[in-house]
């Protein structure tokens, strides 16, 4: 066990755990912020995407002792009250089947339209590739990405 | 208007509860009494009443008028949680703004069938749900008319409040609830003319869709305890094998870990239907403080396992499935005389067709929570079946099965998995042995490894022509480990004069069971393939030459075992073939249909294929569906979207292949599921509007598009494709 200190949704955060406990197990175990999901703990299925300084990441394969003062965001952190505009198009595309994967899915969603704020159809779909949903919400999805780019 | 029996008991109820800490509370309910035009509007806040009244197990009605609706069914994703509350609440006739859904526990005494299963919620919820909001609106009308020293039927609701009109009076259903608790209601209740309905037919967005954004603990991997522990554990690595010892006091050496034990779990009790799904029941167990803690010391066990049965592999399955399909097997069904007209035919098409075994792949792998105490057990988590399974733990512990409380959070899918609820069984075990609340969950290899499979299938058609096109002789013969695929009394059963269906199942170890459209999910795309190439072969026009035998059946069917009604099969059919623009050829697109009946719904697809970057794309799929009444058209759509894409991905992608008993995929890198980039581009829904009481969604969507796939593939690469899945054959879509 060993201490570290992470910034956590703008808040520097002290947590006492393994030095190879992933990013994931720290935020739900101790942290106790459930949004960012376990689904494969191999970065196939992005489930657990949170935001490292803005870029989108699988904080399944990322140990803790790796992190500096980086600034994590998960998405409790992407709003207050889910008013960021990929959580609004969500609601308005109803998109959600079961919903286990939608908080990683608008996560990379986020941070693509931070980068690229107006995706073409196949730019969306490369930059959600790594995004599995098993119920097969992925033409919602993309319009749902869609609406969030004007939105925003 | 109809006169409903109020079946459930008219006892008294008591007012249920305070707000916790009493006072004024704002509200959860955040956007669920939002349409999807108002979502840009701030967060609802619902101002919650202090008190509740019970006026029966599925509503509680507020002082201040706002109402708690019950959903009882476990919400897989299939959207029940929203829309059966919106039957309760059309019947109640609330406004949808006011209405908080909450997710009810297991409780037998108040509801029926707490069940995620066949598609039959809505089915068969439509009368009792509906009956429940009639019932308790009554009984706040019967309230109301005392107190206005007047009669019920003078009164009138709309939207929460009760009118009586002749002198401009009105009174809120808050206003009454208290008065109205234990009111007796008569025998027979009228419920709504489907015209009248205000709530069914709109798009009610998804209930917890703020709650699913925002990541909020919903599912069973969120639900914590204080004192709780968290288990995983190790299956053996191939089926047949069993635990004998394991490096225990390293194990339990390790950081964190609290105990470490070998779980044998005993399954000889399991109801009949579920025996194949239980064939995995040894395993080392890991119980420590944190969830990486377990997961790590798991990565140290050295376990050595034995050979308990044989290490089966898919190469043998499929030999043996191939020696079933030749053998003569006596007919489930057989009219006329097949083998006589296939002697004097003038064409005959024969065809086999395969697929693997498949696991769910829920993206929430299995997990559950279980605190052991006594004589008494309560379990939280994700289960499709809490009453089975409540049963099933006392059979296992001898906890009378009334000690055993199951509390349901949101599924991250289901699919047939959580049916079967070993790893419910298995957590309430740990804690029972270590004595402490439990949460077990399992790795995502492990899911994989213990899967309960989606039998490995094969059949073979073959139908025989006459000279002038007509179908004369159809007949389908099947085998499954563990289990045959045919339906024998499903289409084309009734529209051909000489007609045989036999089916054939072989012993396996390898766990099997329901997945998503049990058997349709493999026959369902092999018969519309094989239907494509006899039209082919007569031919003529796909559609023509289906519509051609469903007049038969309509006008003068074979046989009078026919599971499917021709007219509606038909009618969807014909809805494709005018939306989709059937006639009208465009050069660079390629087309196949199909359509298919089950769970009682009809799903006719149409899959648009396109050249891209040299590769068959996925430009559209068009689905017509006749599912009678549509409760929540935006969840209805969204169900057969899923449905389109996880046939899709299912028929291209999907399977599992076993080596000396262990499944050669077991993750995400070497488990292909589909993606972004593969799905369709487009998916576009039609509904039947013909007033028939609602059927089911959440599997129908699924079958029918392998069919429609496998024949637009055909019309663009010029192959056919028998042996799921696809993508083996070639590098297709992309």
């Amino acid at each position: 066990m060993a201490e570290f200190t992470i910034n956590v949704n703008g808040k520097a955060t002290q947590v006492d755990v393994a030095p190879d406990t992933p990013l994931l197990w720290v935020l739900r175990d101790h942290l106790k912020l459930k949004g960012t999901k376990y689904g494969c703990g191999i970065a196939q299925c992005g489930a657990c995407t949170i935001h490292l300084d803005g870029i989108a990441m699988r904080s399944c394969v990322l140990p803790i002792s790796q992190l500096k003062d980086q600034k994590i965001t998960t998405v409790e952190g992407l709003s207050e009250k889910g008013t960021h505009p990929v959580q609004k198009a969500w609601i308005e595309h109803d998109v959600a089947q079961c919903g286990y994967c939608q908080t990683g899915q608008i996560m990379s969603a986020a941070a693509l339209l931070n980068d690229n704020p107006s995706p073409s159809d196949d730019e969306i779909a490369a930059a959600m590739n790594g995004n599995i949903c098993r119920c097969g919400t992925y033409t919602r999805i993309k319009d749902a990405v869609k609406t969030a780019a004007k939105m925003s | 208007m109809k006169l409903i029996k109020t079946s459930y008991n008219r006892r008294s109820f008591l007012k249920v509860s305070g707000a916790a800490g009493g006072g004024m509370l704002l509200g959860f309910s955040f956007l669920a009494g939002c349409t999807a035009a108002e979502v840009e509007e701030k967060v609802v806040e619902l101002v919650l009443p202090e008190n509740w009244f019970d006026m029966n197990g599925f509503i509680k009605v507020g002082e201040n008028g706002v109402v708690t609706i019950m959903s009882p069914n476990p919400e897989i994703g299939q959207n029940v949680k929203t829309s059966m509350p919106m039957l309760v609440a059309e019947e109640l006739d609330v406004d949808w703004k006011n209405v908080v859904v909450e997710q009810a526990a297991l409780d037998t005494k108040n509801y029926q069938r707490q069940l995620a299963g066949g598609s039959q919620s809505i089915r068969l919820g439509w009368k009792s749900l509906r009956t429940a909001g009639a019932t308790a609106r009554r009984m706040l009308l019967e309230a109301a008319a005392k107190k206005m020293e007047v009669a019920v039927d003078e009164l009138s609701t709309e939207a929460g409040v009760i009118y009586h009109k002749a002198s401009n009076r009105s009174m809120g259903y808050g206003e009454v609830a208290a008065d109205a608790v234990g009111i007796e209601v008569p025998e027979e209740i009228a419920l709504k003319d489907p015209k009248d309905f205000k709530i069914i037919g709109t798009s009610i967005p998804n209930v917890d869709g703020r709650k699913i954004v925002t990541g909020e603990p919903l599912f069973g991997m969120d639900y914590e305890e204080e004192g709780m522990l968290i288990a995983t554990v190790a299956h053996p690595p191939a089926f047949g094998m069993k635990a004998k010892s394991f490096n225990k006091e390293a194990i339990k050496a390790l950081p964190g870990i609290v105990d470490a034990m070998i779980l044998d779990m005993d399954y000889s009790k399991v109801p009949s239907w579920t025996s194949n799904a239980f064939l995995r029941n040894s395993m080392v167990a890991i119980v420590g403080n944190s969830t990486w803690e377990v997961m790590k010391a798991k990565k140290a066990l050295e376990v050595e396992w034995t050979q308990a049965s044989t290490a089966e592999s898919s190469v043998d399955h499929d030999t043996q499935l191939t020696i079933l399909l030749e053998k003569k097997t006596e007919a489930a069904r057989q009219d006329g005389n097949p083998e006589k007209a296939f002697k004097n035919a003038a064409q005959v098409i024969e065809r086999t067709y395969s697929a693997p075994f498949l696991p769910h792949n829920t993206m929430a792998p299995m997990n559950f929570f279980a605190h052991v105490k006594d004589n008494e057990a309560k379990f939280v988590g994700p289960i499709q079946t809490p009453e089975i399974s409540a049963g099933i733990f006392a059979d296992i512990t001898n906890i009378p099965k009334e000690n055993i409380s199951v509390m349901m959070t949101r599924m991250g899918g289901g699919f047939g998995r959580r049916l079967y609820g070993n790893w419910l069984f298995e957590s309430g075990k740990l804690s029972q042995l270590t004595g402490k609340p439990i949460k077990l969950i399992y790795s995502r290899e492990d899911d994989i490894l213990n899967g309960v499979y989606r039998p490995a299938y094969k059949v073979t058609y073959r139908a025989a022509l006459d000279e002038n096109n007509n179908l004369t002789a159809f007949t389908v013969k099947g085998a499954g480990a563990h289990g045959g695929p045919v339906w024998a009394n499903r289409f084309p059963a009734g529209t051909v004069d000489n007609y045989s269906a036999a089916d054939s199942s072989m012993d396996t170890n390898i766990s099997t069971g329901a997945w998503r459209a049990p058997k349709s999910n493999f026959i369902a795309g092999a018969e519309q393939s094989f239907l494509d190439e006899v039209a082919e072969a007569a031919g003529k026009d796909p559609i023509d030459f289906r519509i051609e035998l469903f007049e038969r059946a309509k006008n003068n069917p074979v046989g009078e075992e026919n599971d499917y009604d021709a007219e509606r099969y038909a009618g969807v059919l014909k809805l494709v073939k005018e939306k989709s623009g059937w006639d009208n050829s465009m050069p660079d697109v390629h087309r196949g249909v199909s359509a298919y009946y089950c769970h009682n719904s009809y799903v006719a697809q149409v899959v648009d294929i396109v050249n891209k970057d040299g590769k068959p794309k996925i430009q559209k799929v068009w689905c017509a569906v006749d599912c009678g009444v549509v409760v929540n058209p935006t969840g209805a759509k969204n169900q057969i979207e899923g449905g389109t894409v996880d046939g899709i991905g299912t028929a291209m992608y999907g399977g599992v292949s076993f080596k000396n008993g262990a499944p050669e995929q077991t993750n995400f890198g070497k488990y292909q599921l589909i993606r972004h980039k593969d799905a369709p581009m487009e998916i576009e829904t039609f509904f039947v509007d013909n007033g028939i009481d609602p059927t089911g969604l959440g599997e129908p969507g699924m079958p029918p598009v392998i069919g429609a796939l496998a024949n637009a593939l055909y019309k663009a690469t010029g192959k056919r494709y028998y042996d799921q899945p696809f993508a083996k054959q070639s590098d297709l879509l992309g």
